[in-house]
């Protein structure tokens, strides 16, 4: 402050006044602060109250709106209940989920290693390939898909018309609604592995070939613990998506496997039962949040972020 | 093939090696014998093909054109993970994830050696680059400049390299830690008796560890030879000048045995004919700054020069004068106790002995 001040002809008079100023903004916010401010409002609005929303109607009296005028665990009884059947809907969601984060590792991490790798210019082309059916709404894409594969839609209709039996009838049923999960989630995999394996340096793979290693002993020593990060980070947000996956049961499951966020809005909507959706989705959270802290406190951020 | 008489045979050979990029030239038609026990480094400008050539050695890139042979048997396409060789890379490229004693252990362990067997030979390692043995379990990141470069030197000697590679490693650290590591690397060498094959772009560096040195420049091997030959031989006028600060003067011989003129500098000179033609009637002269002098008066030399002084510089136990002659600065460096009195603006009269410049060719 005082610097900028001497450098100016007017130096004597604002350097006593220099001191001054700071103090009366410090009273106020840091900068920081005042940075933070917005997101700060909106997190609040849109994030913290909402969930002390849901956790107060956990505790209300079933199929009532007596929030914080009522105190029961009925809710969550009636959820670890063993008549009810809703563990069944968090056991697809679960299955779905655990399933399209696997598969999901599986198929994109040979397409990472290339973006990296082998692609060379064509890797920003093939990148903005896989952004591009993000920028479709999930359920027009999940439409698409039915009208595709419906009995007398695009497949069946057209080989129906050239004279052959028809397509297959695969709509409707669970091992559609987990090739929908692994298409629309397929890109949250793909960045962050992408990223992960981008921070694998080229020199430290040369050098284990240099070393000693082959393909197989650079691959499982080297490339795929530094890689670790990106692949955990993509891991974990297909698992969380894929668990409050909701559309793709609706709509080309046709509903013919009812999963926990679709049991969730059911308890909001069609049961009015807000507590019992509450305690459902405060059950979920904590599951969630678990799995995530437990994957978090594995990682080095700060690494991943490329600050080190 | 094995002669008891002929101790020093070529460990690597080099026959017209060449690599191209496209269209682009990196290394062209290089021939060069290693020889078995040897410190060899090669120096040039970045971009000179060095870093082209260390890797071709390797295995991680295959020659365009030529021949690489080892022991007298080609491995143009040895993948590196199968040569008796290791390199050091200029980041060192230690693995991160891994302690000091798994970094070192990794050559030995991808080749399936126990555990046991790899943490003695670890620690025998840690021993000779002067490790302490508490540092085996000590995470790598942890670790200083100066002991990362013997973690990445103990991982290179780990499975006995028959010849090891060097790619600027000492091109990131300090001056004084530079010097410790240049001793250490050069008794590290003298100890296990390998091939060591160095690239650096310093040549100083070249010079203190040096047995031979090649110079390199647009991707050919200009000059290789002993750190002395580099020094008071060099070939060229692009290898003088890399071997530090000279005084150049363009001369042309307008006749036999008498002075050449002056190009760039006015004046008749007494000048040597090039060593490696004689023949030659255009040629740089090289004069090192500490074999030019100040002329007093009744000093004489067979060439001399009159300038202004206009600027000196202390370096240390000499001082280095500039005196602008014409349109040319010339470099003069004296020991301090031969200092001038009154160095600025001075009027001078600069000469040197034919004997003392170096004649290259054009």
């Amino acid at each position: 402050m005082a610097q900028t001040s001497l450098s100016h002809p007017t130096a004597p008079v604002s350097l006593e006044a220099a001191p001054a100023l700071p103090t009366k903004r410090d009273a106020l916010l840091s900068l920081g602060a005042r940075c933070s401010l917005p997101v700060i409002l909106l997190l609040a609005v849109g994030f913290v109250a909402p969930l002390i929303a849901i956790f107060a109607y956990s505790f209300a009296k079933p199929r009532t709106f007596e929030v914080f005028r009522s105190f029961t665990l009925v809710n969550y009884a009636e959820i670890f209940n063993g008549s009810n059947t809703v563990w069944l809907s968090f056991l697809w969601s679960l299955g779905f989920a655990f399933a399209t984060c696997a598969l999901l590792a599986l198929i994109a991490y040979p397409i990472a290693y290339g973006l990296n790798r082998v692609f060379g210019k064509w890797s920003s082309l093939v990148s903005i390939l896989f952004v591009f059916p993000l920028f479709v709404s999930e359920n027009v894409r999940l439409y698409g898909w039915v009208l595709f594969f419906i009995k007398n839609g695009v497949l069946d209709g057209t080989l129906k018309m050239l004279g052959f039996e028809g397509g297959p009838q695969i709509l409707f049923q669970p091992p559609m609604i987990l090739a929908g999960m692994l298409y629309v989630y397929l890109p949250f995999m793909l960045f962050p592995m992408t990223l992960g394996l981008a921070m694998v340096p080229r020199d430290l793979i040369d050098a284990a070939r240099d070393l000693g290693a082959n393909r197989w002993q650079i691959w499982r020593e080297v490339e795929l613990p530094l890689a670790m990060p990106g692949i955990l980070i993509g891991m974990l947000l297909t698992f969380v998506l894929g668990i409050g996956a909701v559309a793709e049961a609706k709509i080309l499951g046709g509903q013919s496997v009812i999963v926990i966020s679709h049991d969730i809005e059911i308890a909001f909507t069609y049961s009015q039962n807000w507590p019992l959706g509450s305690a459902l989705a405060v059950v979920v959270t904590i599951f969630i949040g678990a799995l995530t802290l437990a994957v978090f406190s594995r990682l080095d951020l700060d690494r991943l972020l490329g600050r080190r | 093939m094995t002669q008891e008489a002929a101790p020093k045979l070529p460990i690597l050979q080099l026959v017209g090696v060449r690599k191209t990029f496209n269209d682009f030239v990196a290394v062209e038609k290089i021939d060069l014998d290693v020889i078995e026990g040897e410190f060899l480094t090669i120096v040039g400008p970045s971009g000179s093909g060095k870093t082209t050539l260390l890797r071709m050695l390797a295995g991680m890139d295959q020659p365009s054109e030529g021949n690489i042979t080892l022991h007298g048997e080609r491995i143009n396409e040895v993948p590196p993970n199968k040569r008796p060789t290791c390199l050091v890379f200029q980041s060192l490229a230690l693995f991160p994830h891994k302690s000091v004693g798994d970094n070192i252990e990794f050559p030995l362990k991808v080749r399936g050696v126990d555990a046991k067997a790899r943490k003695a030979r670890a620690l025998e390692l840690m021993r000779v680059v002067r490790l302490p043995e508490s540092y085996h379990s000590k995470n790598v990141m942890k670790c200083s400049g100066g002991e990362r470069q013997r973690v990445a030197l103990a991982r290179a000697l780990a499975y006995d390299p028959e010849v090891l590679f060097f790619d600027e490693p000492l091109s990131a650290i300090d001056y004084k830690l530079k010097k410790v590591l240049e001793k250490e690397l050069k008794d590290l060498h003298k100890e296990t008796g390998k091939t060591f094959i160095y690239i650096t772009h310093s040549l100083e560096e070249a010079m203190v560890m040096s047995d031979r040195i090649g110079v390199m420049r647009a991707g050919r091997l200009v000059q290789v030879g002993t750190p002395e030959q580099i020094y008071n031989h060099p070939v060229d006028r692009f290898v003088s000048e890399f071997v530090g600060e000279v005084n150049v003067i363009e001369v042309k011989k307008e006749q036999d045995g008498a002075p050449w003129r002056g190009i760039d500098v006015p004046g008749a000179f007494h000048v040597r004919p090039p060593e490696e033609d004689a023949e030659a009637d255009h040629a740089f002269v090289v004069i090192r700054p500490e074999y030019l002098r100040f002329l007093g008066a009744g000093d004489t030399a067979q060439n001399s020069l009159k300038g202004t002084v206009y600027n000196e510089y202390s370096l240390g136990s000499r001082i280095q004068y500039q005196v602008r002659v014409g349109e040319k600065v010339m470099l003069v460096e004296l020991s301090r106790s031969k200092a001038l009195p009154i160095a600025a603006d001075r009027s001078v009269t600069v000469g040197w002995d034919a004997a003392d410049a170096i004649t290259v060719r054009a």
